[in-house]
């Protein structure tokens, strides 16, 4: 079968041990990735979610492998749109390498399906999100576009 | 940081790098001779565009199984972007740059 793949990397003037913070816990996640959190108890095999503003599920999944501060696998579904919920799972891969004074995060996020629409989704949305991790981490300020949930969203 | 968008600006002052990011964004995690397929130019003059890519980091290469490949990685250009545009310009200059597209019926213009 055909892949959809992007990956994404960045250099982020921290710690490999404060990124991987700011990947999952929620007073960094609500400043960088649209005011959600994530749920998880951060195991391999347990569920894992983010929640939007409202309560409701923007994704879920599940926790495939965990090795802080250096790797984090999941298993992500849309919950938002039927035609990507249709699509099944994809696999969202983090990988920090420490690099000088600074972090090497690579975001891979792919899918075993050609033309997906999720990864075709989030090609636009992650720059976006890393960029404010990025000067959250440095300036401690995150970009203004990413502090709130998308308005019609 | 300033050097970084040397790097950057450089490797995106040449007509054959920019047209091989262009096979990148349109199929994305080539190998090295998929790549040069149809391109008038040698493997080696691709390897060495594709080597200024990577340092600029405006191309990452990963390896899977015995297979490299290459990804367009957005976030150098997101990043030049967000300095001189971010903020409160992006949605004034999202407007006039969308109605150029559509009068210049430029339709792959994936957001």
């Amino acid at each position: 079968m055909e892949h959809s793949e992007f990956v994404y990397v960045t250099y982020i003037r921290t710690s490999a041990g404060k990124l991987w913070r700011a990947l999952m816990e929620p007073e960094f996640t609500r400043k960088f990735w649209h005011n959600t959190v994530q749920e998880s108890d951060w195991k391999a095999g347990s569920a894992w979610r983010i929640v939007k503003p409202d309560g409701s599920t923007a994704d879920s999944g599940e926790v495939l492998e965990v090795v802080p501060p250096r790797r984090l696998v999941l298993k992500w579904q849309n919950q938002m749109f039927p035609e990507m919920t249709a699509e099944g799972f994809s696999r969202l891969t983090y990988e920090l390498e420490e690099a000088g004074d600074a972090v090497k995060l690579t975001l891979t996020h792919e899918m075993e399906k050609s033309g997906s629409k999720l990864i075709d989704a989030v090609r636009g949305g992650w720059p976006r999100i890393l960029a404010s991790l990025k000067s959250l981490l440095e300036t401690g300020e995150s970009l203004q576009s990413t502090r709130e949930w998308p308005k019609g969203l | 940081m300033g050097k970084d968008f040397d790097k950057v600006f450089k490797a995106l002052a040449a007509p054959e790098r920019r047209m091989l990011l262009d096979r990148l964004r349109a199929r994305n995690g080539q190998t090295l001779g998929q790549l040069c397929d149809h391109f008038d130019m040698t493997r080696q003059a691709v390897t060495r565009h594709l080597k200024l890519l990577e340092e600029a980091m405006l191309v990452v290469s990963i390896r899977r199984g015995r297979e490299k490949l290459h990804f367009l990685n957005p976030m150098p250009i997101h990043e030049i972007s967000e300095r001189w545009i971010g903020r409160f310009e992006r949605d004034r200059v999202r407007a006039p740059a969308e109605l150029k597209r559509k009068l210049e019926g430029e339709e792959d213009g994936t957001l």
